[in-house]
């Protein structure tokens, strides 16, 4: 790789002020990805990294990466939880090579410098050289040369990084509209179900779009439409913070009966596609409001979701300008009955990267990369709902796309 | 109905690998509405990351516990999911008939799953093992319980056809 460098942002044209237009070479431009992980993911912004419960125990720790950054989460012995970077302060090796795990404190494998679990330098063999010769020289400062931290905040169980000094603390930054909705599914003590990693071959943003989009869900996803998980015709919201870079999607299931004629010219609704064992469906309502469907997107890498009774937070890693992870942490709560782990665990078909009602996502996300490798001044049209970054008291709306970019170009210095 | 206490190993070994060919067979030759038929109504079917298996955690790629839901999977894989058209070549091996416990014979086998898209290339797309519970049926032998444990806990876009 070169150096970083500073990448000219003028090259691309954006043709009006606001976020409705997305000249296609955002997506594409390795010049962009550089710019990204420097103002978004090592700028203002904080990355969700880690479920607490992930890491409950003094000593657990987790490798994960913010932006395409490698960083371990690890708690110490007195509770509190720590980031830093995962790489030896010595020459650069990776200290920590599994995805997880329980340790007394980090020993890199190359020369064995050893690090507690706060990320402060504990050991260095031969430090004083061996019968007096060799050695570090006599003003080695251990405390110079821990591992490069990160703050680390956490809220409702949700623990987020930041290489930001800068950045506002973690409650302000998401703002009340996300919190709320992390209280509402963060209500008492969850446990993890497990893992799913999806690798797409498309650029990041274009899943952050996705996951703003409520009207793709009820024309892309048959399943979902058919079986009124979701469709456009349901009450439901789309909503944005203040400053349009977080946003939550909301719907109820069973708010539109008779109500389906609107899908009379798609392939959405017309099927007679019936299941021969509709218990993948069966579930129990959880919250009083009623609400059966909520995609809530942290800018920039976190989806946090209630699909029925499926619960997962959904992290996004850029891995290149044309490749993203998504890795889907599924979880429940710790006095879930039997009837209800067992509910959570056959809807799990619905979601991850096999899920009946999700695995379009990925797809959507690579056929338009793939045909947008040209042309990078040619843009999107982003116009459902008025061609505006307005929050909605129904489905069919673009807005919160057209919020997220507005955002995006002014965190990115992109003046209009 | 074949009894199989009264198997030889070598007779019971046979009978294994032709079940998993035949299971193999219809999804490589995309022959799926055949799939289902291949276990007892009263399956389970799981596909599951190793990372989770090996932490004993439930979150599984697909879970179906009748063969309803097995068809369900394929009518769903046929008219309601956007994906890629792909083909799936398996690799199979190390077929590994561990015994007969209360008339279920126990397998375990090891898998490469190719996948070939329209562009033609063709990557390894998935590998991991199966652990296989099998029944003698009047129809002859059928899969009781099929988990398939994937080392290859990243999904390359997504996962529609079974494993
Ligand atoms: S690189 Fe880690 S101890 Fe040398
Ligand atoms: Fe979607």
């Amino acid at each position: 790789m070169n150096a970083i460098r500073e990448p000219a942002l003028g090259h691309l044209r954006w043709p009006t002020a606001g976020g409705s237009r997305v000249p296609y070479g955002v997506f594409t431009d390795p010049a962009i990805y550089e710019l990204e992980q420097q103002r978004l993911f090592r700028g203002d912004a904080w990355s969700f990294v880690a479920l607490e419960a992930e890491i409950p125990a003094s000593g657990d720790y987790k490798s994960t990466f913010v932006g395409d950054s490698p960083v371990v989460v690890s708690r110490a012995e007195d509770g509190s939880i720590h980031a830093y970077v995962n790489r030896c302060a010595h020459r650069g090796a990776a200290i920590c090579r599994e995805l997880r795990g329980n340790v007394q404190n980090h020993t890199c494998v190359y020369h064995q410098w050893a690090y507690d679990l706060k990320g402060n330098l504990i050991g260095v063999p031969f430090r004083r050289g061996l019968n007096g010769q060799g050695g570090m020289p006599a003003d080695f400062d251990m405390k110079k040369h821990g591992l490069q931290k990160l703050r680390v905040e956490s809220y409702g169980g949700l623990v987020f990084a930041t290489f930001s000094e800068s950045v506002e603390p973690l409650p302000d930054y998401l703002g009340p509209m996300p919190c709320k909705a992390i209280d509402r599914i963060m209500n008492r003590p969850i446990t993890v179900l497990g893992d799913q990693r999806q690798y797409v071959a498309g650029n990041w943003k274009l899943y952050a779009e996705n996951t703003r989009d409520p009207y793709h869900a009820s024309l892309l996803h048959l399943f979902h439409c058919t079986f009124g998980l979701y469709r456009s015709s349901q009450k439901g919201v789309s909503v944005m913070d203040a400053k349009r870079r977080h946003s939550m999607l909301t719907a109820m299931r069973g708010t539109d009966e008779g109500m389906v004629d609107g899908y009379q010219d798609t392939r959405t609704y017309n099927t007679d596609f019936t299941l021969a064992d509709p218990s993948v469906l069966a579930g129990r309502p959880e919250f009083d409001d009623g609400v059966t469907l909520v995609i809530l997107a942290v800018f920039p890498n976190l989806v946090v979701q209630q699909i029925a009774n499926t619960l997962a937070v959904r992290q996004i890693i850029p891995r290149g300008v044309d490749k993203f992870e998504l890795v889907w942490t599924q979880f429940g709560y710790v006095d879930d009955d039997a009837q209800m782990q067992a509910i959570r665990n056959k809807q799990g078909n619905l979601i991850g990267p096999a899920g009946l009602i999700s695995m379009e996502d990925g797809e959507a996300v690579e056929i338009v990369h793939r045909s947008i490798i040209r042309d990078q001044d040619q843009t999107s049209y982003i116009a459902m709902g008025g061609e505006q970054a307005k929050d909605a008291e129904h489905l069919v709306t673009e807005g919160s796309i057209i919020g997220f970019w507005e955002y995006y170009r002014e965190a990115m210095g992109w003046a209009a | 109905m074949l009894d199989l206490s009264a198997l030889t190993p070598v007779d019971l070994h046979y009978q294994v690998g032709k079940l998993l060919s035949d299971y193999v067979e219809c999804i490589d030759d995309d022959r799926l509405e055949e799939w289902p038929d291949l276990f007892v109504e009263d399956c389970l079917y799981q596909v599951i990351a190793r990372e989770n298996a090996d932490r004993g955690l439930p979150t599984s790629a697909m879970y179906c516990d009748s063969r309803g839901m097995l068809r369900d999977r394929v009518v769903a894989l046929r008219h309601a999911n956007i994906y890629a058209k792909h083909y799936y070549r398996h690799v199979l091996s190390n077929v590994n008939v561990k015994g007969v416990q209360d008339g279920e014979v126990l397998v375990q086998s090891n898998y490469v799953v190719l996948q070939t898209l329209v562009e033609g290339d063709t990557k390894v797309f998935n590998a991991g093992k199966y652990l296989d519970r099998i029944v003698a049926t009047p129809d002859g032998l059928r899969f009781k319980r099929k988990v398939v444990v994937f080392d290859t806990y990243r999904i390359p876009n997504l996962l529609v056809t079974p494993l």
